[in-house]
């Protein structure tokens, strides 16, 4: 547009012009289009077109070498799926599960570890050590703690003359026991976020409410839990959606067994790939994508409203 | 079938970027010996990184280079199981296949296309070497793709030979005299019946294991359950596989740790006489000879007993196959096939068996076991000699489901019954049958 600036007019006049096209011209966009487009080939052919590709084989009977357009029937083939059903289900406990456990306990270690404590870095680096570890390795490590007959917990319940439950072998146990070794390996980044949060609370509300004769319990109630109400809410989505796509510690541990009592969407959608129904499993990857978007768009409204109520 | 549509080529497009990746990877691999002279002609073999088969495959290279000086053969390595199966899919797919390459036979060959991707070897001599019972696993429309690698398998039961003669047993023909033994055996204070579901495949041998029962009593099952006319769930000759699960489980027969205990932990039982008896593959010989060497004679095989004594035999599996894809030509094919018709003849057979413990007969006229392969491999062989076998179903049908194994578990852990479970298997090959695009589902 710039060089389209008329020659004619007096010098002045047309640098002025000139300057105030460019000036508009900024506000449209920063740089000119051609320095988008690396980006733009980059987000497209690596982000884009799998993302419609995928719906479009949601739609076939795909193996590697053809596909055939058969419409909605993987999706009536997924919803038939016997472990779909107990998956959908696992999925949501063990997301609340792992969630809800985060957030109580990362809120209580925060307060733990911004209070005067000794050694009160070195305490938190070590809170925040298992989430550096990889998540694999976690799990295998914990498989052998949680062999029933072998493992380290169940030998020092025996210890103390408890019968230690088959952790990982007990159908109705299994999913909880990853839970609990999620929560362990997760809480570290819930308690560095808790603990940001309650660091940059003001001490003016403290003092004040101390003057106003607050005891502990109060100023946890009315200080701490409502103005960490930003580090909640980070807390829950993030450890929710974690959850919902959880994938890696499950499958290491339990590979979803015993039977399919463990398995997640996540590890169904996986085996229908092992198994190689490349079709029906990226029609569950539609659905994960459609559940996951349809939980938590409304829920990180509903929590960003929250926090402006506040 | 083939039809052009935009999201095919861009898919196409996304694979041959991806694959200077892949080819990289795959060279970074590779183990042969490249050599510097400039005359000869290198072949590449691809085999999987099973321990027994890539010391075979090496041994078999080495041993044909000794007879062909003009030839190298490189041997590449790729994993097993799904990953595997991708990776082979993919190469096949992409055109970048090895020269030759080893895998399944059966329904799993059938999933490589191999009309599509393979170079029919039909009208060569050496494939007139091959067994009889080997022939149909490599073969489609009438053409012959592959000659076997590796020797044939059994599934059935291990048993200690210590603990049955202790306790005055002899080996079961009829599944009631294998639940009698069974209780003895666990009167004496040993676990009658190993099960491994850490390892879940390993719970699928009374059900799989079961099927030259289920042929001997209904001759055109695999027949019918191909065509979606037969059922596990409503056949009462089918269903006993999962009966017999269930029944080991009620009547309490499996070892204490049954959940928790892999495989490695249930070989380790059976040699040492705290269980007496395995249902299992035999190629688990080569695990228990790194494990027990001096235990490995005590146990012995034997098929797994139906109801009718006079029908016993052994439900067989057979071995993986060499296979040339379409994109190997020139020097390199008339390599390959002088490399095939070696693997395929008795020299073959004995470089083989150098290398790796055989678990069962060879498939190649002319063949004999060496004199002192293990007790398993003997026991398994004499059901092949008797002609007291008969094929996996896995090899009759392309038909299997990919959740078996999970579902086989619920049935051994009492979470499901044996009738619920055997209907579950049957809505789980239902995908495997449409997948295949077969008639009738």
């Amino acid at each position: 547009m710039t060089t389209l600036a008329p020659t004619t007019p007096p010098k002045a006049t047309s640098h002025e012009a000139a300057a105030r096209q460019r000036r508009s011209g900024r506000t449209r966009g920063t740089y000119p289009n051609w320095f988008y487009l690396p980006a733009a080939v980059i987000y497209g052919t690596l982000f884009l077109v799998p993302t419609f590709a995928s719906f479009y084989f949601s739609l076939t009977r795909w193996t590697i070498f053809k596909s055939t357009f058969i419409g909605l029937d993987n999706f009536t083939e997924f919803f038939q799926e016997p472990a779909l059903v107990k998956g959908f289900v696992n999925t949501f406990l063990y997301a609340v599960v792992t969630s809800g456990l985060k957030v109580v306990l990362g809120l209580l270690l925060g307060i733990l570890l911004t209070s005067q404590i000794r050694a009160r870095g070195y305490l938190r680096s070590v809170v925040f050590f298992p989430v550096l570890v990889s998540t694999v390795g976690v799990g295998i490590t914990f498989t052998a703690f949680m062999d029933p007959s072998y493992g380290v917990i169940n030998k020092a319940l025996a210890a103390v003359g408890i019968d230690g439950p088959g952790w990982l072998t007990d159908p109705s146990l299994a999913l909880f026991s990853v839970a609990l070794v999620d929560v362990w390996k997760g809480v570290g980044l819930a308690t560095v976020i808790y603990i940001a949060g309650i660091v940059s609370i003001p001490q003016d509300y403290y003092e004040a409410a101390k003057i106003d004769g607050a005891g502990p319990w109060q100023l946890f109630r009315n200080v701490v839990l409502p103005l960490s109400w930003p580090a909640t809410s980070t807390v829950i989505i993030l450890s929710l959606i974690g959850g919902l796509r959880s994938f890696d510690l499950i499958w290491a541990m339990t590979r979803g067994g015993p039977g399919f009592s463990s398995d997640v969407v996540a590890s169904v959608i996986y085996k229908q790939y092992q198994a190689g129904f490349y079709g029906l499993s990226t029609a569950g990857n539609v659905v994960l994508f459609l559940v996951v978007t349809a939980i938590v768009v409304p829920l990180a409204r509903f929590l960003a409203r929250k926090e402006v109520q506040r | 079938m083939r039809s052009r549509t935009l999201a095919k080529r861009r898919a196409a497009v996304a694979a041959a970027a991806a694959l200077p990746l892949l080819l990289s990877a795959c060279s970074a691999g590779s183990l042969g010996s490249s050599s510097g002279d400039g005359s000869a002609t290198t072949i590449k073999l691809m085999v999987d990184n099973a321990p027994d088969n890539l010391q075979a495959a090496k041994q078999l290279a080495k041993d044909f280079q000794a007879q062909n000086p003009k030839i190298r053969v490189s041997v590449e390595t790729r994993p097993g199981g799904a990953d595997g199966d991708n990776l082979i899919k993919t190469r096949l797919q992409t055109g970048s296949m090895a020269d030759v390459f080893s895998y399944n036979t059966g329904s799993l060959f059938q999933q490589i296309d191999p009309t599509k991707n393979l170079a029919p070897i039909t009208k060569d001599p050496y494939v007139n070497k091959l067994d009889k019972s080997f022939l149909p696993q490599v073969t489609v429309g009438g053409q012959t793709y592959g000659v076997p690698f590796g020797p044939a398998l059994g599934g059935g039961v291990l048993y200690n030979k210590k603990v049955y003669a202790r306790l005055g047993l002899t080996v079961p023909t009829t599944w009631a005299q294998f639940i009698d033994n069974s209780k003895k055996i666990k009167a004496a204070g040993v676990a009658p019946v190993i099960q491994t579901y850490q390892d879940t495949w390993t719970s699928q041998l009374l059900v799989l294991g079961d099927f030259h029962n289920v042929s001997a009593a209904e001759p055109d099952f695999a027949k019918k359950y191909t065509a979606n006319q037969a059922k596990f769930a409503t056949d009462t000759n089918a269903v006993k596989g999962f009966e017999h699960l269930e029944q080991i489980h009620d009547l309490k027969l499996q070892n204490a740790d049954y959940a928790s205990a892999t495989l490695a932990k249930g070989l380790q039982m059976l040699a040492t006489g705290k269980g007496a008896q395995y249902p299992m593959l035999s190629t688990v010989i080569g695990a228990i000879k790194t494990s027990n060497p001096d235990q490995l004679n005590d146990i012995g095989f034997f098929a797994l007993p139906g109801d009718d004594a006079s029908a016993n035999g052994l439900t067989a599996w057979f071995p993986n196959a060499f296979y040339v894809p379409k994109s190997t030509a020139g020097d390199k094919l008339t390599a390959v096939k002088k490399f095939l018709s070696f693997a395929a003849s008795p020299a073959g057979c004995t470089s083989q068996a150098k290398a790796s413990t055989p678990t069962g007969p060879y498939l190649v006229k002319g063949c004999a076991l060496p004199p002192d392969v293990p007790t398993i491999t003997k026991d398994v062989a004499s059901y092949f000699t008797n002609d007291a076998q008969s094929p996996a179903l896995e090899f009759l049908s392309p038909v299997k489901g990919p959740s078996l194994e999970q579902i086989c578990v619920q049935v051994g852990s009492g979470i499901t019954g044996a009738r619920s479970g055997a209907a579950q298997y049957d809505k789980d090959v239902k995908k495997q049958a449409q997948q295949l695009g077969l008639s009738g589902w």
